[in-house]
């Protein structure tokens, strides 16, 4: 976009440096980040130069063009005026183990460690769809808190304000745990419209392609039922985010950090669409749309996907759905730093590496950052390991000072060459989708799984072959040190024994015939286009029904997911 | 005989987690070095995985774990041997802390495999295990 600059610009410096720099470098390997981008040894005004005249007629600069002012459109530089400076970022550690009761206790401790937000995370088991009393007992509660009915999220979250605590829950489709959350709440006398918080993992379409994390109910049930999630929050429980839009998984799975923002938007442009479809206005869902990434160790890489990621889009909310809230507009995002980086040798390197994938979120203008746990390659964290993720966040905010500065790399030649370029190839894989029919279709035919797949055995070869260096794994070993590796302490079998037997002396114990009612309701719900899906799971929480009953109702009406056998 | 056929391996994942990316990665890897691979999504059930073993009639099993699911391999390996399928070498790939490694290693497994290892290091094992496993299976058809 820029004209060349003139040569007498720099004299003969330039020249010079070129000169010295392929004579004291000798022959070399190009070097491309992990979204295939080639990167230069050196950036200057002759890559990216922003007081130049735009594109754009209107705009005075590049400058004005592509970054302007931190939230202002097109929010390269943030989403809002004060960023980190006027309210840092959500301290949000994800948090689930052992029965409502462990949880309760793990998070009074992280709220009292300067934790400000809850996370939950349920049990694996939870996420199939099922109760605890119909799965092997041994895995419950090693990865995830066994909640399965809305006694359960009254216990997990017991002692917390639910009007003025910020709760995020790992709860895709459909949606329980923010169904119990809602019982509970009522419960205490805490209005719904007080509750704020993000449905996380609601985007049934990266589970699917990804970590699979959905298996309740068919694509097309998922889909009509994010809808209704949707629709019902936005008129019901209107500060609670009911989308999260996830590009973590695809990363995890192996998309390069370029694809993953494809991806992500993508599968927001997919529901913006079929909300519009249903009826509702862009103004009232758009601002209530979140996303949720991964951030590898590639820092450079990282900070300048989310910097494109924000300014695509803002372009897309104002241009395709002709929002007219600026609300609508921002690209609110949560960031979890990538378990997939972490290396089960030398674990205590992994702190260093999450420093550093903390540190490009945060210049990425991240709103909520999770840190993972030096031992998550481990096991699931102990509580040392999360101490030291969240004294990582605490260092960088108020011994580094990263707060202080908003998007202190914006001008950087490299960084905004980088933003550049990494913008031009999250598009070029957007209208690989937008080709195939968009993200619903795309995943439908199995496409974006064979990308994501594709990268990943890539990325596994660059490792084999030495390309990508990876400290302890393939340089730098060192003799193992098994001390290193503590182990985590389970769940107390006996708790959970005793969890399962009040959980079923429960169950015998209520309204049968309430519960009854309340799963036909659903049924009929499922089959009425008319009806809200999401609407009659809340009655059901409220009636009793377990998370197991009402999955398995849904499943029963609407099909089983599966997924793709292909390698 | 049959001890000149390629490997044939069933790579698999049971219990509750379904991050399937080492199991793909994994599988394609075989695939690629000429291996004959079964490969399933997650979620199998211990009496699907073992099912499929008898049918397919697999030198190999391959579980692959992220979130603790490794904990019911000893349960898988139960059903193995009631089976009769007790020669078939079972490896296990994935997050697995040292305490369970050893529990894994009692109820039978062959190996077990953890993050960082290099494809071919599995591969070679496998390549390795397969004529004993069939040496194995002989003998034990041979004695019944």
């Amino acid at each position: 976009m820029n004209k060349p600059l003139d040569n007498h610009l720099f004299g003969s410096a330039e020249s010079r440096w070129e000169t010295e720099y392929v004579e004291g470098i000798g022959p070399e390997r190009p070097v491309v980040n992990r979204s295939g981008i080639p990167v230069k040894p050196l950036y200057t005004p002759r890559d990216w130069d922003g007081l130049r005249k735009g594109r754009d007629p209107s705009a005075a600069t590049v400058y004005d063009e592509a970054l302007g002012f931190p939230g202002q459109p097109p929010y390269t530089r943030g989403i809002y005026a004060t960023m980190h400076r006027g309210r840092t970022w959500t301290q949000r550690q994800l948090v689930g183990l052992g029965t409502p009761a462990d949880y309760n206790a793990r998070l009074r401790d992280l709220i009292d460690q300067g934790t400000s937000a809850v996370s939950l995370i349920p049990c694996n088991s939870v996420f199939r769809g099922y109760d605890m009393d119909e799965v092997h007992e041994e895995l419950l509660g090693t990865c995830g808190t066994v909640v399965n009915s809305a006694a359960h999220m009254g216990e997990a979250l017991a002692g917390v304000d639910l009007a003025r605590t910020s709760c995020a829950m790992n709860d895709p489709s459909p949606f329980t745990l923010l169904a119990f959350l809602l019982a509970t709440a009522r419960e205490r006398g805490v209005p719904w419209s007080a509750i704020t918080g993000t449905s996380n993992q609601s985007d049934y379409l990266s589970h699917y392609v990804a970590n699979h994390m959905f298996f309740r109910i068919a694509l097309p049930g998922a889909r009509r039922i994010l809808v209704d999630h949707i629709e019902f929050c936005n008129r019901s429980v209107p500060k609670w985010n009911p989308m999260s839009v996830v590009g973590q998984h695809m990363q995890q799975a192996g998309a390069t950090p370029a694809e993953a923002m494809a991806f992500t938007l993508a599968t927001a442009i997919q529901t913006a669409d079929d909300c519009v479809a249903r009826g509702m206005a862009p103004d009232a869902f758009l601002p209530r749309f979140t996303f949720f990434f991964d951030i590898s160790v590639s820092f450079f890489e990282e900070i300048a996907k989310f910097r494109a990621g924000r300014r695509i889009w803002a372009r897309i909310a104002r241009e395709r759905f002709g929002a007219a809230d600026p609300r609508a507009w921002r690209f609110k995002f949560h960031a979890q730093t990538s378990g997939v980086d972490l290396t089960r040798q030398q674990p205590l390197n992994n702190i260093a590496r999450v420093a550093v994938q903390a540190m490009a979120g945060i210049f990425g203008g991240l709103q909520s950052l999770h840190t993972d746990a030096y031992d998550e390659a481990l096991s699931t964290p102990t509580d040392a390991g999360a101490r030291v993720a969240i004294a990582t966040q605490n260092v960088l905010r108020e011994e580094a000072h990263l707060t202080a500065v908003i998007d202190p790399l914006g001008g950087s030649y490299y960084v905004e060459a980088l933003t550049d370029r990494m913008e031009a190839e999250i598009l070029r894989v957007l209208k690989i989708v937008a080709d195939a029919g968009g993200m619903y279709a795309a995943v439908e035919s199995g496409l974006v799984q064979r990308m994501v797949g594709e990268s990943a055995r890539r990325f596994q070869a660059s490792v084999e072959s030495g390309e990508q260096t990876v400290v302890g794994v393939n340089r730098y070993q060192v003799a193992e040190d098994a001390a290193e590796r503590q182990a985590l302490a389970r769940p107390d079998p006996a708790r959970m024994r005793a969890h399962i037997a009040s959980f079923r002396a429960w169950k015998a114990g209520r309204s049968q015939a309430a519960v009854a009612r309340a799963l036909d309701a659903l049924a009929a719900a499922a089959h009425a286009p008319d009806a809200n899906v999401f609407a009659a799971v809340v009655a059901a929480a409220e009636a009793g029904c377990t998370h197991g009953e009402i999955c398995g109702r849904l499943r029963r009406e609407l099909g089983f997911g599966h997924v793709q056998a292909s390698v | 005989m049959t001890t000149d056929l390629p490997p044939k391996v069933l790579v698999t994942k049971i219990g509750f987690d379904g991050h399937d990316r080492g199991s793909r990665v994994v599988a394609a890897h075989f695939r690629d070095a000429g291996m004959e691979v079964i490969y399933t999504p997650p979620w199998q059930e211990i009496a699907a995985v073992v099912k499929l073993a008898v049918e397919e009639d697999v030198d190999v099993i391959g579980i692959s774990s992220l979130a603790t699911d490794h904990l019911i391999v000893p349960k898988l390996m139960d059903a193995l041997r009631a089976a009769g399928l007790g020669e078939v070498a079972v490896i296990v790939g994935g997050i697995v802390p040292d305490a369970d490694e050893a529990t894994l290693l009692a109820s039978g497994v062959a190996k077990v495999f953890h993050p960082g290892v290099a494809l071919e290091e599995i591969a070679a094992f496998v390549r390795d295990v397969t004529p004993k496993v069939r040496a194995a299976r002989e003998t034990a058809q041979e004695a019944t």
